[in-house]
This record gives C-alpha cells, sequence and structure tokens, in this order.
C-alpha cells in the first residue's frame, strides 16, 4: 500500500470557475451579492421592495434559482430591471457553473449589481462559491431564534444577516435578541439589518448596498 | 442534502488522478470534512456506496476524518476549540476570534495497491 498525496478541495472545480467569475466582476466593477435562506423567509419579497425603490437608471440584474417555475423571475420582471429564472430541476443550490451559463447572453460591462437569488435552503448554497463579494443570510421571525446555532455553516460565511418579517414580531413567540445573538454567537463580526415587508428597516438596507457598490467601483471593495 | 454531488465532484477529481497514475489500482480515498462543511457525513457515505456501485470505482473504500471548529484570539494568540458554537476566548473573553479550522472540505489522499 502507499498514499498519494492529493490535498485538493472537492470543489475544486466550481472554484476554479468562480474564481473566473470574479475576474469578470472585478473587471466590470460589477457587486455581486448571493442571497441565501430557508424557503419562505422572504427572499423574493426583499427584492421586489429592493427593485420597488431603485432608481430606473441604476443598472441592475437578476438571477433567481429555484427547483421549478418561472414565478419568481415574473415576480421580479414587474419592474423592468433584466431578470434571469436558474432552474435547477432537482438540485438544491447553485453553482458556479450555472451563473457562468445564465449570464453568458447578458453584457456584463451594461451592468453595476448582480444580484443572485439562492435556492431556498440554508444548508447546500453555503459550500458553493459563485464568484460573488457577498453573501447573506435571511431568517424570518417566523422561524427559530436558534437557527443560526443549528445551521451555521451560513451564519458563519455572511456578511450580513436580515432578520425579515419584523412587522410579525408582536404576534410570534420570537426572541428577536436571542437570535441576534446566537448569529453574534457564530460569527462575532457579522451585520445585522431588521427589515419587513411593509416598509422598517428597508432605507437602511438600500443604504448598505449603496455603500458596497460605491467601494466596488472605487476599487476599494475587492473579493477574494 | 447535496451529498451526492460532492461524492460525484471527488469520483470526478479521482477520474483525473488516474489519468496521472495510469495501471494503479486506488484502494482508499480519504476525505477531510470539517464541522462548518455542512455535511452529513452518515449521508457522504450512503451517497458513495450508492455512486460507486456498478461502476470502476466499486472497491474503493471511503475514509473521513471529522475536522472540529477551532478559532484563534486576535488579541492573546490563544487557540482553542470552540464549543456549542460559542466563539468567545476563553482565556481573555474576546468575541471577534477567528476561525482557523473547520471549514474544510477536502481530498487529503489516495491510497494505491501496490
Amino acid at each position: 500500500m502507499s498514499q498519494i498525496a492529493v490535498e485538493k478541495k472537492v470543489l475544486n472545480e466550481n472554484q476554479k470557475l468562480a474564481a473566473e467569475l470574479r475576474d469578470k466582476f472585478r473587471q466590470h466593477k460589477i457587486l455581486v451579492i448571493n442571497i441565501i435562506s430557508s424557503p419562505g423567509s422572504g427572499k423574493t419579497t426583499l427584492l421586489e421592495r429592493t427593485l420597488e425603490r431603485l432608481d430606473k437608471s441604476k443598472r441592475v440584474v437578476l438571477l433567481t434559482g429555484d427547483l421549478q417555475t418561472e414565478n419568481d423571475a415574473k415576480r421580479l420582471a414587474q419592474w423592468g430591471f433584466p431578470v434571469k429564472q436558474i432552474i435547477t430541476g432537482g438540485t438544491c443550490h447553485l453553482d458556479a457553473k450555472m451563473i457562468e451559463r445564465h449570464l453568458t447572453e447578458w453584457p456584463l460591462e451594461s451592468f453595476d449589481v448582480l444580484i443572485i437569488e439562492n435556492v431556498g435552503n440554508l444548508v447546500c448554497p453555503t459550500s458553493y462559491d459563485l464568484g460573488e463579494h457577498f453573501k447573506i443570510v435571511m431568517l424570518s421571525v417566523t422561524e427559530g431564534e436558534d437557527k443560526p446555532l443549528k445551521y451555521p455553516s451560513i451564519f458563519v460565511k455572511a456578511e450580513l444577516m436580515i432578520l425579515s418579517k419584523v412587522d410579525l414580531l408582536p404576534y410570534v413567540p420570537f426572541d428577536a435578541e436571542l437570535a441576534k445573538n446566537n448569529a453574534r454567537s457564530v460569527h462575532p463580526g457579522i451585520e445585522i439589518i431588521e427589515t419587513s415587508s411593509k416598509g422598517s428597516g428597508l432605507d437602511e438596507w438600500m443604504k448598505w448596498l449603496e455603500e458596497k457598490l460605491a467601494a466596488v467601483k472605487s476599487g476599494e471593495l475587492v473579493s477574494a | 442534502m447535496h451529498e451526492l454531488t460532492i461524492v460525484t465532484s471527488v469520483l470526478n477529481q479521482l477520474d483525473e488522478l488516474k489519468k496521472q497514475h495510469e495501471g494503479k489500482v486506488f484502494s482508499k480515498v480519504a476525505l477531510r470534512v470539517g464541522e462548518l462543511a455542512g455535511l452529513d457525513v452518515d449521508c457522504l457515505r450512503f451517497g458513495f456506496e450508492c455512486v460507486i456501485k456498478d461502476t470502476q470505482w466499486e472497491q474503493l473504500t471511503l475514509e473521513i476524518e471529522q475536522v472540529a471548529r477551532r478559532q484563534q484570539c486576535p488579541k492573546c494568540s490563544l487557540e482553542f476549540r470552540a464549543e456549542n458554537w460559542d466563539t468567545a476566548c476563553p482565556q481573555c473573553g474576546e468575541t471577534a476570534t477567528i476561525i482557523i479550522a473547520g471549514e474544510e472540505l477536502q481530498i487529503a489522499y489516495v491510497e494505491v495497491e501496490e
């Protein structure tokens, strides 16, 4: 018996493609965010509220992933920004190849922001680098406060946690402080914004996006 | 949940590796899986058994080395095992500690029959 040392990442192929994507995004100075949550936390709704508030001159494109249907792309297309649905067929996450394939028809030089709405799943999307600057995790107040402890990987990797549906807090037994403390215990530096589709926190979220975009444009923010 | 995709990625890399080591028989592949990798090790083993069936890899065995999450304190440099997701430094109390292990998802080595 002898051993051959391999010492390679299992997702080496994905990693290589993600690095190529990252190069392209860097070249065109595009801010790329990858939004991850359980199904039903409100990713599409947050994006609807975001697009609604965006100046139409903003050059934003979206990719949205689901196992089936074009429903989310239809919802998001109403605001006039280019949207493409990625139907994964059964795959529980988006990978770099899917992103690359769906970007080919778009002239990247004409865009400033790419928003990727991942498949609703807190586990698998975490492992796949899509060349993004930031992963953003969403947790809604109708879920459990302990989700950051149960699914720590995504909370560790996310730059920002969006605590959504906070308008429901008076009606649900959800301890928002406990949820935030749990997130901070697995990822001490995580940023947190509380939002609701009724409007609270959306200004803060839009400001976060604007700041990150400005940092990409000025060259101050380069993803590794 | 995506353990099958992971198994397929491993075998694809082994296909490539085999080309560089023609004529050798691979008997074992060893993976290194961190606790933050988001993988269920039992699922991985089960997926592995399913995927290798009736293929050239049928005789291959799988070894998994699980890696615990370890943190390092930027203030006092203590390295520690983060138990129960509590990442604060047990020595000086600093909360912004840095992950130094636990995110691994690697092929460590393959074993070859002589």
